[in-house]
């Protein structure tokens, strides 16, 4: 890569470089990059989902399509696939509400100083270690946690309200995990509309729940949806917070994945999962891009 | 990975190259003679400085270690590394499978001198040897059983991990191997090769309501337990030690009627070892009652597999306490697993857990 980098900064007395080769030059790296931390693994991955066994040692490489007929042969996977695009709806939705209400407040009531701290603060948990923050909840929300001895400090003899260990725990580690994304696409939506148009509508006798639902969501729509897309992909893998928080309850597509990579070492059924939970998605996004595509133009 | 490890190989190779046409001139070899590369966990006794400076200064060997971070990556190095390990810790339900691959060197415990001491059940156990050949010595064991809260009856049984005075009290070992063991002991199977994996299902499906939680490290147990949110819980002998001693946490270890599920470490010689003559040294010193009164007593260790060992630990202490010697006896060990019946254990305890959560 140097020679070429070296000749874009030549002065433009020299010879000058075709545009093409300039172009390339500065999508090289990147792409390169991407080619060998992506694409290459993925392709592997992809390639192991076909595999009888684990390609390791001397035993005998054997193709077969028999990873793809987890679903059929164990159906108790679909109902842990449920349980995995559930978590991810309420988490989603969950994240959508409270930011896009996050956002709207950052950016209609407040300005300069004060809105920049406050999108720091939502940032906050970007910058501490994902294990900790979930490690935290869990002696937050545990029978006898810290809810409960701030709850009894006003009512002694509250009853528990500890939650450890149940789909709402795992739900709300997500949530604190992936609003941030959720906040700041929706702030740039927002962002971008016109204050004339809310005066308009506020002008021509319009309640507030009609600006919210007739301007501001429609118009801040390509926010939500980005930031939606954003949380339910990882959502529905993740693992970890489910296993800390979900206890019993936390299995869900990501822990069955992680369990075949890293405990019963069967790479080719964990693969084979993650690739057919792709293709789930894909098809989720290809169903909606319509609809969504039509809500936008008009 | 693939790729790592030929490269890997290409450098190595191309540095034995170097070292068989410099050797002649330049190096010694009496240099290599005394010099071993040892392939295990990382932290697990091979590798304490003062065992390795008393060692070296006893025998004039140096020590050096490579680790791995799955039994299948230490297969992995040994095959595809040949002539670069003196000594490896295999697990005894992997022995035979390495052995099987020609990657070990047939022992003779005449050459071991500490060997007299080993617990026969352990020394001579049939999974360290391949066609009555012994390829391991037995090192260290431990057991998985289970731990109940201080002031509690002791359960007699496995059964009591299903039993109603538990409801929501209970945490399971997130481990197919161990839970698929129970669930076998439970119904009456060999524990190793269950015919009717129905039953064990059945018997696992039975503990749903009392289970809480299912942990997977020892830290995630020590948090839950200290918070109360279990009482019983199937454990590892070992890790009950360390809760006990370190973080005075009030339980006991106890092995109900069905034995304990078992496991042994042993250390081998690969069969491209340049120095069997002082890896041997090595392992007859691992298997030394003095550096394991040390290991156990200053750092913390499993069972040895050394009685005389075990006998030199201070009476009260708890590795002793929980590790009797019957309990040698009475252990199942988990058995080598072929890979169907592997990848089946594992499908039905995805099975189990998927319907523990629903």
């Amino acid at each position: 890569m140097p020679p070429e980098v070296g000749a874009a900064g030549l002065p433009a007395t020299r010879r000058r470089m075709p545009p093409w080769l300039a172009t390339a030059a500065l999508l090289l790296p990147s792409y390169a990059w991407l080619t060998l931390a992506v694409l290459l693994p993925l392709t592997a991955m992809f390639v192991f989902s076909f595999l009888h066994a684990t390609p390791l040692g001397n035993k005998p490489v054997v193709w077969t399509l028999e990873q793809y007929r987890a679903f059929h042969d164990q159906p108790y996977l679909l109902g842990v696939a449920w349980t995995s695009l559930a978590i991810g709806l309420w988490t989603t939705g969950i994240c959508a509400v409270v930011g896009f209400a996050a956002a709207l407040a950052l950016v209609r009531a407040t300005a300069g100083r004060t809105r920049e701290t406050l999108l720091i603060l939502v940032l906050l948990p970007f910058w501490t270690n994902g294990l900790v923050r979930v490690f935290s909840w869990t002696m937050v929300i545990r029978e006898g946690g810290f809810l409960d001895v701030f709850v009894r400090w006003f009512w002694p003899s509250a009853p528990s309200l500890g939650f450890l260990y149940t789909t709402p725990a795992i739900v709300l580690g997500l949530v604190h995990g992936y609003l941030p994304y959720m906040v700041l696409t929706c702030y740039i939506a927002l962002l971008s509309i016109d204050d004339a148009v809310i005066e308009a509508a506020q002008s021509l006798g319009a309640r507030w729940w009609t600006v919210l639902f007739k301007i501001l969501v429609p118009l801040a729509a390509p926010g939500l949806v980005t930031g939606a897309i954003l949380i339910f992909v990882p959502v529905i893998g993740a693992f970890m917070e489910p296993r800390i928080l979900g206890g019993r309850v936390g299995v869900t597509m990501g822990t069955v994945i992680e369990d075949q990579f890293t405990q019963a070492f069967n790479w080719p059924l964990g693969s084979a999962l993650a690739f057919t939970m792709l293709a789930v998605v894909l098809a989720v996004f290809a169903t909606f891009s319509g609809v969504l595509r039509r809500s936008a133009a008009t | 990975m693939l790729k790592l490890t030929r490269r890997r190989t290409l450098a190595l190779m191309g540095g034995g190259l170097a070292t068989l046409s410099g050797s002649k001139l330049l190096v010694g070899p009496a240099r290599a003679a005394d010099r071993i590369t040892v392939l295990n966990w990382q932290g697990y006794g091979t590798d304490e400085s003062w065992a390795l400076e008393a060692f070296t200064a006893d025998t004039g060997i140096e020590v050096v270690h490579d680790y791995f971070n799955s039994e299948a990556e230490m297969l992995t190095k040994l095959r595809t590394n040949p002539g670069v390990y003196d000594v490896v810790l295999i697990n005894s339900a992997r022995s035979q499978q390495a052995a099987g691959e020609d990657l070990l060197t047939p022992l003779d415990l005449s050459n071991f001198p500490n060997a007299e001491g080993l617990a026969p059940a352990l020394r001579d156990n049939a999974y360290l040897k391949t066609d009555g050949t012994l390829y391991g010595v037995s090192w260290v064991w431990g057991m998985n059983a289970l731990a109940i809260r201080d002031g509690m009856d002791e359960p007699e049984s496995y059964a009591a991990l299903a039993a109603p005075e538990y409801r929501n009290e209970v945490a399971l070992f997130d481990d197919a191997v161990t839970m698929i063991g129970i669930g076998a002991f439970l119904s009456g199977q060999d524990m190793n090769d269950p015919q009717d994996l129905d039953k064990v299902a059945e018997q696992l499906k039975a503990m749903k309501p009392n289970v809480k939680l299912l942990w997977s490290s020892e830290d995630q147990w020590n948090k839950a337990f200290s918070a109360g949110e279990f009482d019983l819980s199937v454990y590892w002998s070992g890790a009950a030690v360390r809760s006990q001693r370190k973080f005075k946490l009030p339980l006991h270890f106890v092995v109900p009627k069905e034995g304990a599920i078992g496991w042994l470490d042993s250390l081998s010689i690969p069969a491209t070892s340049q120095n069997p003559e002082a890896a041997q040294k090595f392992i007859n010193y691992m298997i030394d009652p003095k550096f394991y009164v040390e290991w156990a007593t200053k750092v913390g260790a499993p069972a040895s597999a050394n009685e005389k060992a075990m006998e030199e630990l201070p009476a009260d202490d708890l590795n002793r306490e929980i590790h009797k010697p019957e309990y040698i006896e009475t252990m199942t060990l988990m058995a080598p697993l072929p890979d169907d019946r592997r990848t089946a254990f594992n499908n039905l305890w995805q099975e189990v857990k998927a319907f523990y959560a629903a």
